[in-house]
């Protein structure tokens, strides 16, 4: 059977060719995610392999069987046990093993308990509305006056824990940023918490997962991890220009801008 | 049925005596005749394959040369396909892979096996005479036409442009309500209502299936002796009737929902497409439970009888009795049982609650076991046999081995933690189509060519048939492979054009490939197309029993006539007792012989 090996060379050569995974996983879940990933790929491979040489063997040796007549059986007890039981363990172990990243990832009682919560994203036909709390402030569970809106770039810290929470405002949509290996769902008339970590500065890219109209496609956003002091200057700069009302400089806003900035220094 | 040999024969003498031939019309057209009705569902399923097939281009066309004007095609239906000047438009992107999935999955897949060939084997298998419930066995093909009508009128309603365009999942919001979707509009309702006229054609054969499996085997014929085909094809039934009310019962919601104004999935304060805000208190994620509850047994619906039909080939092809065939009985039921409980898998990112995303993910993992003890005792009825390679024999190969990629690629699906990540791309695109093409697909290749005789008098031609399994097989895994590298490096589903994030640029010429490939593939339909209308006319004879198997039906005449047996067959053995040393003349010892020498 030629076509195991192809499919061997393909694997193989995969990851150099650019058909893996887009990037590393860039948060501690993705990693665990990721070897998961090759904990059932070195279980299915052996297996794919085993069953293909299997079946290629008994073909091999069907065409060329010389005997008058074909080996009369109808089974075998306790070859069936052999391979009911033997499977049923190995299915079992791998569901059991993976358990933990599952829970860690969405049960919330089992959250990490130093999280901050970013910001809320409401996924539209076809953007992402991001809605933060005003520097230096909590985000509410209802808008507040000095919240700062933006679409699609969602800034976070590096480094930390990050809890958003997650919303539709029509359709159904889903959440997905592949280089941290996360996915939600955006469900219309529930908030979904959701929490990542990012391990290493820059953009990644966020794209909708779950058919939302002709526009699909199009609902490109960013997630932008920051330092610290980057992310702060950024959300700052968003206060500035919403408070913006076209007199002074463009840069600092107004009077409402410093009282923001003596909150944030008090923290 | 009698329990005498005499008697049944005279029974049977008798009702042909008081029976008059029916007319033409009677007789091809609003037939009552199992064996018609058969044909006539494979017919249908073939040309609407076709029409699938076609669907699934306009996709690959799009994803390998994105915007580009389709060519022939514009020209061909005086631009009437597609936006101005046949360019592919988003719309019309996600009009196509809906398209597609409805056709193949509810006019090609669930009607070619339950309909066409549980329609022909059935009866011919058990020894009966026909269908418990003749009429109602023509009405179910009928009630196809209005299905097709349907779904053909939701593609030409609105000026050729419209369709439904929410995905074969149609999942509410977008799909309940009509600004969400503007394109989709009242199309979207018709394809509902298409769905509860195959859902009704479905019904009423899986009602005659149970009932004539149960009440018309032939004398000996026990539970225990039936074919695997049969207990598949039972199996099935009892799915299909356990779980299609809920399907019906959603979709009526939702049509409700759409044209009434009830709310059921729609919850309140939605702003869709800057229109009002909704009112109403419904819950989307009430359709995915209702809609995977039927369509994952649906899966197997679209599954198991491939399953059985390949088993019963396989045993006549390597000479050799099935290799556990109880096991065999009770993993099909395992698989029937535990269907209808691992309909969460879907949903795993749904946002429902995480503890059971845990419970699914083990009743999925647990449902993966019967199916590895299919393959296994696959390979051991192959083991030890002596093998003739033909269409039939290559066809049920592929299918084993593709069986076994699909199977476990689920693996990654069916764990939470890595679904996460492989969720809606197109991992889960390969995944599917290795089981629904490469594994029932491949069956039905070689179920046809390996029922035909017995369906028309003839051989297909076997030469044709390697060359179109060959170029299919080719042209599959080229298509469909490349499809799970696509999903690890996190190629979402049902994109329009996804070269516009830059993570996925690259994977454009690797798109390119996969669309030359599936070119390659649907132009080897049209060799099965040609082969099957051609070796109607001018394949060679065939006998009784060409393949000289062991089931009843090869002891009616090829084809059979009205009534199927000219003598009614008494069953005295298992279907599998090839090579049996009972029979030391020949390497078969059919249903119905009786011990030959001792």
């Amino acid at each position: 059977m030629f076509w195991p090996i192809v499919a061997i060379v393909v694997l193989a050569i995969s990851p150099a060719m650019g058909w893996w995974f887009p990037t590393e996983a860039f948060s501690p879940l993705g990693k665990q995610i990721d070897n998961l990933f090759y904990m059932i790929l070195i279980i299915v491979g052996i297996t794919f392999i085993g069953t293909h040489i299997g079946l290629g063997y008994v073909l091999w040796k069907g065409v060329d069987n010389k005997a008058p007549k074909a080996w009369f059986s109808h089974g075998s007890h306790n070859l069936e046990m052999l391979w009911s039981i033997a499977p049923a363990g190995i299915l079992m172990f791998i569901s059991l093993y993976q358990l933990d990243v599952w829970t860690k990832y969405r049960v919330q009682s089992k959250f990490p308990k130093d999280m901050i919560t970013v910001a809320e994203v409401t996924a539209r036909q076809f953007e992402w509305r991001i809605r933060y709390p005003a520097p230096g402030k909590k985000l509410q569970p209802t808008p507040q006056p000095d919240d700062l809106y933006t679409v699609n770039d969602l800034h976070v810290p590096v480094n930390q824990r990050i809890l958003i929470r997650l919303r539709s405002g029509d359709v159904q949509h889903s959440f997905f940023v592949p280089g941290l290996r996360i996915k939600q769902d955006a469900v219309p008339g529930t908030i979904i918490p959701v929490w990542f970590e990012t391990l290493a500065e820059g953009d990644y890219d966020l794209t909708c997962a779950e058919l939302c109209g002709w526009g699909h496609y199009k609902m490109r956003g960013r997630v932008l991890a920051q330092r610290e002091s980057e992310y702060h200057a950024y959300l700052k700069q968003l206060a500035a220009d919403q408070a913006y009302d076209g007199h002074g400089d463009a840069r600092t806003g107004g009077a409402d801008v410093v009282k923001v900035e003596k909150a944030t220094d008090k923290k | 049925m009698s329990n005498s040999h005499a008697v049944a024969v005279q029974e049977h003498q008798d009702h042909h005596a008081g029976h008059h031939e029916p007319g033409f019309i009677g007789k091809y057209v609003f037939s009552k005749d199992h064996k018609i009705i058969g044909i006539q569902f494979l017919m249908t399923t073939l040309l609407m394959l076709l029409v699938g097939g076609a669907l699934a281009l306009g996709v690959r066309f799009q994803l390998a040369w994105p915007w580009r004007a389709m060519p022939l095609i514009h020209t061909l239906t005086g631009g009437l396909f597609g936006s101005e000047g046949g360019q592919i438009s988003p719309e019309f992107y996600t009009m196509l892979f809906t398209m597609h999935a409805s056709v193949m999955i509810f006019l090609v897949i669930i009607p070619i096996l339950a309909g066409a060939f549980g329609n022909f084997l059935i009866p011919l298998m058990i020894g009966a005479d026909d269908m418990a419930f003749p009429t109602l066995n023509m009405l179910s093909y009928w009630f196809m036409w209005p299905a097709i009508f349907c779904f053909g009128l939701s593609f030409t309603i609105g000026g050729l442009n419209a369709a439904p365009a929410n995905g074969w999942t149609s999942y509410p919001v977008l799909s309940a309500v009509v600004d969400a979707s503007p394109s989709a509009g009242a199309p979207q309702t018709w394809w509902l209502i298409g769905l509860t006229f195959v859902g009704v054609s479905s019904m009423m054969g899986s009602v005659n299936y149970m009932t004539t499996i149960i009440n018309m085997r032939a004398p000996g014929m026990t539970l225990f002796r039936m074919p695997l085909t049969i207990w598949s094809m039972f199996i099935t039934a009892i799915l299909q009737a356990f779980a299609l009310p809920v399907l019906t019962a959603a979709g009526f919601m939702l049509v409700a929902e759409r044209t009434l104004g009830f709310k059921f999935f729609v919850p309140g304060n939605l702003v869709i497409n800057d229109g009002a805000p909704t009112i109403g208190g419904g819950q989307p994620l009430l359709w995915q439970h209702l809609f995977w509850f039927y369509s994952h047994p649906a899966v197997y619906i679209m599954l198991l009888p491939a399953m059985g039909m390949v088993s019963d080939m396989l045993a006549c092809k390597v000479r050799k009795p099935i290799f556990g065939y109880k096991p065999m009985v009770y993993s099909m039921a395992a698989i029937a049982g535990l269907g209808f409980i691992v309909w969460g898998h879907h949903m795993f990112t749904s946002g429902m609650n995480p503890a059971l995303g845990m419970t699914f993910m083990i009743s999925t993992m647990m449902i993966a076991l019967p199916s590895a003890v299919k393959v296994f005792n696959w390979i051991g009825t192959i083991w030890g046999g002596k093998i003739s390679f033909d269409t039939v024999t290559l066809n049920c190969v592929a299918f084993i081995s593709m069986f076994i990629v699909g199977g476990l690629s689920g693996i990654w699906m069916a764990s939470v933690p890595t679904d996460i990540y492989f969720h809606d791309t197109y991992y889960i695109v390969a995944h599917f189509h290795y089981v629904l093409f490469g594994a029932t697909l491949f069956g039905c290749f070689g179920a046809i060519p390996f029922w035909y005789p017995k369906m028309f008098g003839r051989k297909m031609n076997d030469t044709l048939g390697k060359l179109h399994f060959l170029l299919t097989f080719i042209g599959f895994n080229g298509t469909f492979f490349p499809m799970h590298m696509l999903g690890i490096a996190g190629f979402p589903r049902r994109y329009a054009d996804p070269y516009i994030h830059p993570y996925m640029e690259h994977l454009l010429p690797m798109n390119r490939f996969m669309t030359l490939c599936a070119i390659l593939m649907g132009l080897a339909q049209l060799i099965l197309i040609y082969n099957f209308v051609s070796s109607w006319f001018i394949g060679e004879r065939a006998s009784r029993n060409p393949w000289n198997a062991n089931g009843l039906e090869w002891t009616a005449p090829s084809p059979p006539g009205h009534g199927n047996f000219d003598i009614a067959p008494i069953c005295y053995r298992g279907p599998y007792e090839y090579s049996s040393p009972l029979n030391p003349s020949d390497d078969f010892l059919m249903q119905t012989d009786q011990i030959v020498a001792r």
